[in-house]
């Protein structure tokens, strides 16, 4: 696909300068070495950011949707509260519980952390700012992510707690059911999309996002993906894992300091991954919104940059998720496997069957018009 | 260059955790071991260029059996307990046989990667060419065997049902 808009504000020909200024000025083995630290960084630094503008967002979100302020006392409208709180977190004592497995309480948090990620280096942030695209890119991701639910199991049964251990049982039922179905929701995008590359799929939704593009199947498959996506992060109305009332925290019970800290962090990237994937596969990614032959309308929508967009449409899904979270009361764990057990899967198989006859029939936005 | 460092880091890492897998008295810790040793596997998948190998690698063992098997673990009785070695003539006989089998298998691969195989270099594969070899009936395409498993799987599943069923 052609874009011929001029893009001002793009970052893509910068890093191609700097690329090629380092492949000048060192050895072509140093500047990949380079490279590879300097992406690890860039992807760490904005683990951190992302992080603490998720827990402010979330905070000032759920206090307007409570009807109180939020965070309002450390810098203007509290803006710096979540480092402050991250400097807390940093300086607390880490407790060793004495009769616990300590090999595995202290591996637990970093299997999240190393899942969140992989995952980070999959996502499509903008054109160009993708470290690695695989050609299985949507498999690859769902392949990763789930390597979390390990860390979670460990830190359940390590912790030597028993409302640790029924949390981490709990994550791990809701966690195996869930991936079925946003697997399948994402299969269905593949066989619209015809591709598993995060940079083809988004490239195919240039002028027709995929959820316009697959209509009826597509709305289909994105709400079961919010739905089930929701549940993976154990957030919401299926935060059973750590329901307070119940379980005190559920399975970080044991967990202070730092080693806390990185299960709050992975909770958070995990709500943007998620986000972020349903705006890749379902919402054009980093595409501006564009129509065909307006170009008119096109050539001002190139002008905000592609990582606006992005950050645009995953922060606008993000703000869905924490409008469901405060808006519905908890569910019991039968409710909970009831719902993607009898409704979900048995719709998303249809829905599959559903999408594959309006791909091959020709019935796609693209194909009618 | 990088590649063999790369190779020995991860063999050095696979090496360790099943040796790990099979010394250790706790039977969760020699799961996370297990896992390691897959997670080891999908590097080396990795370092062959076929990144699809390594997402099945890693989505069906790290994240399909392994947690099947902590879930198993953790319903067991007294999961964290050390367990008691066995006897020491049993412990002379098991390690024979490993390393009989050990012997065996390493001379049948090593022997024959040599003389029958030879090394196709090859760029990545697309996800539709692995599609059409399993939904295919041509030469190199395995429809029936894929068919003949999902079948097996049904069968598991109705199993699973009938056992779990409450009467």
């Amino acid at each position: 696909m052609l874009l011929n808009y001029s893009q001002p504000l793009e970052v893509s020909d910068l890093l191609k300068t700097f690329d090629a200024f380092l492949y000048e000025v060192l050895p072509a083995w140093a500047a990949i070495v380079l490279e590879c630290l300097l992406v690890g960084v860039a992807l760490l630094g904005l683990f951190v950011v992302l992080a603490l503008a998720l827990i402010y967002i979330e905070r000032k979100v759920t206090g307007f949707f409570q009807a109180r302020l939020g965070p309002n006392r450390v810098g203007k409208y509290g803006i710096i509260q979540s480092v402050a709180d991250m400097v807390k977190i940093l300086l607390k004592e880490i407790i060793h519980v004495n009769k616990s497995d300590h090999f595995l309480f202290f591996a637990a948090p970093f299997f999240m952390l190393i899942a969140c990620m992989l995952t980070f280096g999959a996502l499509p942030y903008g054109k160009g700012l993708q470290a690695i695209d695989f050609n299985i890119g949507v498999f690859y991701v769902m392949a990763v992510s789930s390597l979390s639910i390990v860390g979670v199991l460990l830190a359940g049964w390590s912790s030597n707690n028993k409302y640790s251990m029924i949390g981490a049982m709990r994550s791990g039922a809701q966690f195996i059911s869930y991936e079925l179905s946003a697997g399948f929701a994402l299969m269905t995008m593949v066989v619209l999309s015809g591709t598993m590359s995060f940079s083809q799929i988004i490239e195919s939704q240039a002028y027709c996002w995929n959820i316009f593009n697959g209509h009826i199947p597509a709305l289909i498959a994105f709400v079961i993906y919010l739905i089930s996506g929701h549940a993976e992060t154990n957030r919401g109305p299926f935060d059973l894992p750590e329901a307070e009332s119940e379980l005190t925290a559920g399975y970080h019970t044991e967990y202070s300091g730092l080693q806390f800290g990185f299960f709050y962090l992975a909770e958070y990237l995990n709500m943007f991954i998620v986000a972020g994937i349903a705006t890749t596969v379902f919402l054009g990614g980093w595409m501006p919104f564009q129509v065909e032959g307006w170009d008119g309308f096109n050539q001002i929508m190139n002008y905000i940059p592609s990582y606006a967009w992005f950050f645009g449409k995953t922060f606008f899904l993000i703000f869905l998720s924490l409008w469901v979270r405060w808006t519905f009361p908890r569910l019991r764990i039968d409710q909970l496997l009831t719902i993607e057990w009898k409704y979900l899967l048995p719709i998303n198989m249809v829905n599959i069957l559903l999408m594959v006859v309006v791909v091959l029939a020709g019935l796609t936005l693209t194909d009618i018009f | 260059m990088a590649e063999h460092i790369i190779f020995y880091i991860l063999s050095a890492l696979i090496l360790f955790s099943t040796i790990m897998a099979v010394l250790t008295r706790k039977i969760i810790r020699a799961a996370t071991y297990l896992l390691f040793v897959l997670l080891g596997t999908a590097g080396l998948y990795l370092l062959l260029d076929y990144p699809f190998l390594m997402a099945v690698q890693i989505a069906v063992y790290a994240g399909g059996i392994m947690v099947l098997f902590i879930f198993g673990i953790l319903l067991t009785h007294e999961p964290g307990h050390r367990v008691k070695h066995e006897h020491s003539g049993k412990l002379v006989v098991a390690l024979l046989a490993a390393f009989a089998g050990l012997g065996i298998c390493g001379h049948i691969i090593f022997s024959n990667v040599t003389k029958v195989y030879s090394y196709v270099v090859q760029s990545e594969f697309d996800m539709q060419d692995v599609g059409r070899a399993m939904m295919g009936t041509d030469k190199y395409q395995y429809l029936l065997p894929f068919e003949a498993i999902s079948v097996l799987l049904l069968a598991c599943i109705i199993g699973g049902i009938l056992i779990g069923r409450k009467r």
